[in-house]
């Protein structure tokens, strides 16, 4: 099954009633998959006027209680921001995924990592965050989507799936685990107070300083228990490691074969994947890179991610970078010549 | 004694914040008896704009939910195709409706989502201290248009239902004004109206409403509704513009 197709087969089994997107390249299966078989299982596919639109669409949606979605790729989320803003400011939940493209501006179609900034560290305007999930894999992607469901409802805070042109388009053999759903009762949700209840508003204004401080706090009380509870890393052949790499998304995959050709000739190579990328795994890096003299970043982008690398590691060792831009996915061999080239400096 | 005058129930009992002569208040206060009459509170869910009556969460008894500026109907429509039995309208001014929120109103109505928007045409952005509205007549003086606006720079004020008329998906779309007594009753029979479409499931419906504005008018309210009677409802001429219901379609 295509990486985007089996995304939408997930989140229907993952209760998803809602789904609002507008096209883009290269994540149009995902929607058209939800056109084809939403209605069916009782949901909502509508294709909206645009991606802004489409952010309003889930916030509403989700206001009323009800799992919802939205897709897109790079240029599309860039105009989500606004609205994914004032969902993290209304505590609502809810999923967003990005396949990401070659950017800045329209970019490219290919496959892309140079969203991570604007995922991890300004998704939109004020002190908030989304969790970020990067899974690497077509099966990673199904599991995400229904982590992601659960986590959204369970701190009532958007999720995003960080993905990539490439897992949006890659055929894989994929299983669809038995779902078991535990969606909460939202006693919070705008569904109609039925004279039985007080009523509820959702909003994310405060004009009292007081009280918006109060709010933000609260919710970054949240994002400490997020980051003790639901962190979460791959590490791979690290504790002999020499040189530790630390990739995210397909890129991972790539690297890890890197590793394996190192090892093959002799070099002690290993593997940190973070898995989320906010928050990001720095007590795992600092495990993974535990025996390590060299870190080697390695990304589809100018190295975005880095500065966590070092920041997680608070430079006690040599991190550098390896990464293609602009559509272009590194091969196995470019980053093994990498791993030789620090591995003769350090 | 019976009681002959009270609060609707589906207005909450708080001091509102409109400017003295100001008619956001009068709307609010229309919504809510038509509610009332309606008994739907219960399964109401009202959006608010961002302008002058980003609080009006505050000012409704049912649940409520704070769009971000103009995508009121983008949040509306989430909300009815998400629960399709619940009841939910929008309350939007002239720049949150006719200016960045274009798109979100007229691809709302052209879809025929089966929800209202309350639009309420005061011909300036109030709530950040009187700058040019989409709706701005010719030669209005305003923050941003100090000479009056120039329609050979700052184009055409829009008319909104005009506009929207002409889309297959809007059902209903009526102007009306809170001026004088008797049109207040005509705008609460809009109300009810568009709210009863809605209720049949009969699609888009919207109900322009004339509003003051008088701390930015620079009027006091007597001649703030004079001004409306005098220069605002000569551009945009209060009637039906668009009924698709028997009613309607036998006038
Ligand atoms: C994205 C964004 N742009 C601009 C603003 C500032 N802003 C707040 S209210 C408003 C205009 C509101 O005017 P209108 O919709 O006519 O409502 P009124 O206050 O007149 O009732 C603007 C531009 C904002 N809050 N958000
Ligand atoms: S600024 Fe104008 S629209 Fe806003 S409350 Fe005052 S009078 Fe009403
Ligand atoms: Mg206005």
């Amino acid at each position: 099954m295509k990486g985007n197709e089996a995304v939408a087969e997930a989140a229907i089994r993952a209760g998803c009633k809602c789904f609002f997107g507008y096209p883009i390249t290269p994540q149009n299966e995902l929607p058209a998959y939800f056109a084809k078989k939403l209605q069916a299982s009782g949901g909502v596919f509508l294709q909206a006027e645009s991606e802004i639109a489409a952010i309003n669409m889930v916030l509403g949606a989700a206001s009323a209680g009800v799992r919802s979605m939205t897709s897109s790729s790079s240029p599309g989320i860039s105009l989500k921001a606004e609205g994914i803003s004032y969902i993290a400011g209304s505590d609502l939940p809810c999923v967003i995924v990005n396949v990401q493209r070659g950017g800045p501006g329209l970019g490219s179609i290919q496959p892309s990592q140079a969203d991570y900034l604007q995922a991890t560290k300004a998704m939109g305007h004020g002190d908030f965050h989304v969790i970020v999930y990067a899974p690497c894999s077509v099966q990673e992607m199904v599991d995400t989507v229904f982590k992601a469901f659960e986590i959204a409802d369970l701190y009532r805070m958007p999720v995003m799936i960080l993905a990539d042109g490439l897992l949006g388009q890659m055929m894989e053999p994929v299983s669809f685990p038995d779902f078991t759903l535990s969606e909460p009762t939202k006693k919070w949700a705008a569904d109609g107070h039925g004279g039985k209840r007080k009523k509820n508003i959702i909003n994310s204004l405060f004009l009292q300083p007081d009280d918006l401080e109060r709010t933000i706090r609260e919710r970054f009380a949240r994002y400490d228990e997020i980051k003790a509870r639901e962190t979460e890393a791959e590490l791979y052949m690290t504790e002999d490691a020499d040189i530790v790499l630390v990739a995210y998304g397909a890129t991972a995959r790539v690297v890890k074969s890197a590793v394996n050709l190192a090892r093959e000739q002799g070099i002690k190579a290993g593997l940190v994947r973070p898995v989320t990328l906010w928050p990001f795994p720095e007590k795992e890096l600092n495990e993974g890179a535990q025996n390590a003299r060299a870190l080697l970043c390695c990304e589809m982008s100018m190295g975005q991610m880095v500065d966590d690398v070092k920041l997680a590691i608070n430079c006690s060792k040599p991190v550098t970078f390896y990464g293609r831009t602009g559509g272009s996915i590194p091969s196995p061999t470019e980053i093994l010549e990498e791993i030789k080239r620090i591995g003769g400096v350090v | 004694m019976a009681v002959i005058f009270q609060k609707p129930k589906s207005l909450s009992d708080v001091t509102q914040h409109y400017c003295p002569g100001c008619t956001h208040g009068i709307i609010h206060r229309l919504i809510a008896e038509v509610i009332d009459d309606m008994d739907i509170e219960g399964e109401t869910v009202g959006i608010s704009p961002v302008g002058c009556s980003v609080l009006a969460y505050n000012y409704f008894n049912f649940d409520m939910i704070q769009a971000p500026h103009g995508r009121a109907p983008a949040v509306a429509t989430g909300v009815k195709r998400a629960r399709p039995d619940l009841f939910t309208f929008t309350y939007q001014g002239d720049g949150d409706l006719a200016a960045i929120g274009t798109a979100e109103m007229v691809h709302a109505a052209s879809r025929g989502e089966n929800i209202t928007i309350i639009f309420v045409n005061n011909t300036i952005y109030g709530m950040t201290g009187g700058q040019m509205a989409p709706t701005t007549l010719s030669g209005q003086v305003t923050q941003t248009t100090p000479f009056g606006r120039d329609i050979k720079t700052a184009g055409y004020p829009i008319r909104v239902c005009e506009m929207l008329a002409t889309l297959e998906g809007t059902a209903f779309a009526r102007r009306v004004s809170v001026d004088t007594p008797q049109n207040v009753r005509e705008a609460k029979k809009a109300i009810a109206k568009a709210f009863e479409l809605q209720k049949n499931e009969a699609g888009f419906s919207i109900v322009e409403i004339l509003s003051t504005c008088p701390t930015n008018w620079g009027l006091n309210p007597l001649n703030s509704l004079k001004r409306i009677r005098e220069e605002v409802i000569p551009y945009y001429p209060l009637g039906v513009y668009k009924d698709k219901t028997k009613e309607g379609e036998s006038s």
